[in-house]
């Protein structure tokens, strides 16, 4: 029969191994990481992410070694005698100064990261986010469009029915808010009741969304595709269910967005005189 | 004064001449100001409260088994997730926290009992009121509080019936906490027997002493910060109301200042049980004892520069957000010399892994884990994708579950043998110690990769690219439960009986607890022993 000790790392084997082995463990990096983004933020912070990752797994693996190494040789069922030293204080000084110093440099460039994500200034657009119970509305102040924007009907559906047959599940919205490429774009972030959060991870930038205060955050987005976030402070019920959808177009394309919009609205308040008071 | 001077006189004169153990029946738990009942009244309370609050973590992980909503309704998780937080942390953890300090530290320091027993009396009573108060509000119109443990307003000024209670129950469970705090103070300060100087206390008296230190400072600062709560939702005014001329964000800083330290009140006294265990099974001193006094007392000093690292997305000047990175990466250092001291602790001892080094192994690994993800958390730009999501509530649950509940764990199986007399069922102890590693791995691991992948905490549904990672999590989490309902057996079990347990226990133990007998007398050191 194998040893309590030999069992207790069979089961720890056999868990980890079970844990890691599933399917889509080894399916997808990208299930598992932080994704690389679309903005020049959302790389740096995936850098500084990817950094702090990697020298606490060197350092998990130094101080964990230390202990498994200790925990066969150093046992008593091994013969082994204890020894009786019980202080160093160069070790002390050690372990104070080295750790002190990696996280210097980790400091470094985190601090240039921050630094560069502060600066709001010299922006092309900009637009007005306000956080609702439970949905955003997004004012685009140089263009003049506005409009909310709530979870798509589609998801609706799904949540008390089957969420597998519903495309971007919970991740989808009727007006997406429409970006240019290659512009900077500067989000004035607000609420109209309580905190919430906007948050769009291929972006790189969450910032809290409070009632009677205004906070700034910016973007410039390299690429044209589709991004989607969620509000990330706690709202009340529905707050996991008032997402954000991104559609960065083209320069051109925008502009032709923009146009499109403000003759469809011209074309409502014509239509609808009355209503629209 | 000098009656109750004399009174005590003739009660210990009485004594010599009858060998009374305690009184017999429930008014023994009601009245008892003996710091041996009371250390017990605390664990089992704690124990409860552990139970219960893992259940609404059942109900949780039960809801995020699969995508789409099943169970419960949207509001209703809320109120789960948020009962959970403050049932764990106030009723289970701190509680149990308390129990062990006050079984052990009139022992370890040769005191005959806590300084203020009376006051002891009515800490723990309070507990069982508090928690009837917060309890009641699921079955109260509207429910129960839904905004988070963190209560931020505007959102928690919404709620219903159950604000009040929840505020009241606040109020007094940090009522208990001070009063608390205060005893074990006065007792170490002022009743360790002759030669036992500062230094030379065992590290668990130790952290308990600064623990209750960090208690005495922020639970007031969390009493006022719930009050204007109170105050904003009834007495009309605004200290978080822009409209008023306040600022929600002022709550949280608040919060935050007393949160941060708290969360080291839940972990010190872990780190002091580690300290106890390792070096017992080990055979060897504890390596770098001042170094981890020392360590021990800058973790509690920097705990009270670092509270913003909770709101680096509220919009904080770059100054502030610069100055909390920077303290909160620094609190690492401290931390580390713990960690690598428990190691030269174990280096080239002579080791055995009974359950009690089990658990105090696995903490310093699996809190280490925990550790890691925090120091990711501290980088702020980082911060901004992680914040609000699924990695930090990896972060926290290993730092908590496998960190602090371990550390009670590890200190459980320990001094059991000491409280009831009998050791309790090795191999089911073992059992016990595997099924909870593999299971709380299986549970909290994947939560890391959620939240990198973009998953939000606090929601009752997801899109389906979190489906497998959540399941997977879900399962881990059920089989944890179970592993707990198994140790509450072993408790049970080692209370009623057991192979009899000697004074020392264990080979390798050392301190003035291993001179007395196993369970020892009702009353201990009512002359003070010598120390040398």
């Amino acid at each position: 029969m194998l040893s309590n000790f030999k069992r207790g790392v069979a089961a720890a084997v056999v868990g980890l191994a079970t844990t890691l082995l599933t399917s889509n463990a080894m399916a997808a990096w990208d299930e598992l990481n932080l994704p690389k983004g679309v903005t020049p933020i959302s790389r740096e912070v995936y850098d500084l992410h990817m950094l702090m990752l990697w020298i606490c797994v060197i350092i998990g693996i130094v101080v964990f070694g230390a202990m498994f190494i200790s925990m066969v040789l150093h046992r008593k069922a091994a013969g082994h005698k204890p020894a009786h030293f019980h202080h160093s204080t160069v070790a002390e000084i050690a372990w104070t100064i080295i750790p002190f110093a990696i996280l210097v440099g980790f400091a470094i460039p985190a601090t240039k990261t921050l630094l560069f994500m502060e600066d709001t200034s010299e922006a092309d657009i900009t637009i007005k986010v306000t956080g609702y119970q439970w949905l955003w509305k997004y004012e685009y102040v140089e263009d003049g469009v506005s409009f909310y924007s709530s979870l798509a009907q589609s998801s609706r559906e799904g949540i008390y029915g089957d969420p597998w047959a519903v495309e971007n599940y919970l991740l989808e919205v009727d007006n997406p808010v429409v970006l240019p490429v290659g512009k900077k774009v500067r989000l004035l972030l607000t609420a109209d009741d309580v905190i919430h959060a906007w948050w769009v991870p291929a972006l790189g930038q969450k910032k809290d969304a409070i009632p009677g205060f205004v906070n700034e955050i910016w973007t410039i987005i390299e690429e044209p595709g589709t991004y989607r976030g969620q509000c990330a402070e706690l709202c009340g019920k529905d707050h996991g269910f008032m997402p954000i959808v991104v559609e960065a177009k083209s320069d051109d394309e925008y502009k032709q967005w923009v146009a499109a919009y403000k003759a469809e609205q011209k074309t409502q308040l014509a239509a609808a005189p009355v209503a629209s008071q | 004064m000098s009656s109750d001077i004399t009174a005590s006189d003739s009660h210990h004169a009485h004594d010599e001449h009858h060998d009374h153990g305690p009184p017999a029946g429930l008014s023994r738990w009601i009245f008892t100001t003996n710091h041996k009942d009371i250390g017990t009244l605390y664990l089992l309370f704690a124990l409860l409260m552990l139970m219960v609050g893992g259940a609404l973590a059942m109900g949780i992980r039960l809801e995020l088994f699969e995508p789409g909503l099943q169970f419960v309704n949207p509001d209703f998780f809320n109120q789960l997730t948020t009962m959970h937080a403050l049932i764990m942390v106030f009723g289970a953890i701190m509680p149990a926290f308390v129990g062990f300090a006050n079984w052990q530290v009139p022992l370890m320091v040769g005191a005959p009992d806590m300084a203020l027993p009376r006051m002891n009396n009515w800490s723990f009573w309070i507990l069982p009121f508090a928690f009837t108060l917060l309890g009641s509000t699921f079955f109260m119109e509207g429910g129960a509080p839904a905004a988070g443990w963190t209560m931020y307003p505007p959102l928690v000024l919404q709620g219903a019936g159950n604000v009040p209670f929840m505020i009241f129950a606040i109020h007094l469970l940090g009522m208990s906490s001070i009063m608390g705090a205060i005893n074990i103070i006065v007792t170490i300060v002022n009743m360790r027997a002759p030669g036992m100087t500062l230094l030379k206390m065992p590290l668990f008296v130790w952290t308990w002493f600064i623990t209750a230190f960090l208690l005495v400072a922020a639970m007031p600062v969390f009493a006022g910060a719930v009050t204007m709560l109170l105050t904003d939702r009834f007495f009309d005014t605004t200290f978080f109301s822009a409209a008023g001329g306040g600022d929600p964000v002022l709550y949280q800083h608040v919060f935050w200042f007393f949160g941060h330290p708290e969360v080291y009140i839940m972990i010190l006294p872990a780190f002091g049980i580690v300290s106890e265990i390792i070096p017992t099974f080990s055979r060897k001193p504890l390596f770098g004892y001042e170094s981890m006094v020392y360590a021990s007392a800058s973790i509690a000093f920097l705990s009270f520069i670092v509270w913003a690292h909770h709101m680096f997305t509220v919009g904080m000047p770059l100054a502030a957000e610069l100055f909390f990175m920077y303290s909160t990466m620094l609190i690492a250092v401290p931390t580390g010399v713990k960690v690598f001291n428990w190691v030269a602790t174990m280096w080239r001892g002579s080791m055995t892994f009974e359950t009690p080094m089990l658990f105090a192994l696995g903490f310093v690994i699996l809190f280490t884990i925990g550790g890691f993800s925090g120091l990711m958390l501290a980088i702020t730009p980082a911060d901004f994708q992680y914040h609000d999501t699924y990695f930090v509530v990896a972060h926290f649950h290993y730092v908590l579950v496998t960190g602090a509940l371990f550390g009670i764990l590890a200190g459980a199986y320990y001094w059991l043998p000491k409280w009831t007399g009998h050791m309790y069922d090795e191999s089911l102890g073992k059992w016990h110690f595997w099924v909870s590693t593999i299971s709380v791995n299986v549970l909290f691991f994947p939560q890391h990769f959620l939240g990198l992948a973009g998953m939000p905490r606090r929601i009752p549904d997801y899109a389906v690219q979190f489906a497998d990672w959540n399941m997977v999590s879900s399962i881990g989490g059920f089989v944890f439960g179970l592993a707990q309902v198994l140790f509450c057996y072993i408790v049970w079990k080692t209370i009623r009986g057991g192979e009899q347990a000697t004074d020392q226990v264990w080979e390798g133990a050392h301190g003035l607890e291993w001179t007395l007998s196993s369970p020892p007398p009702y009353h201990t050191f009512v002359e003070a022993p010598e120390v040398r």
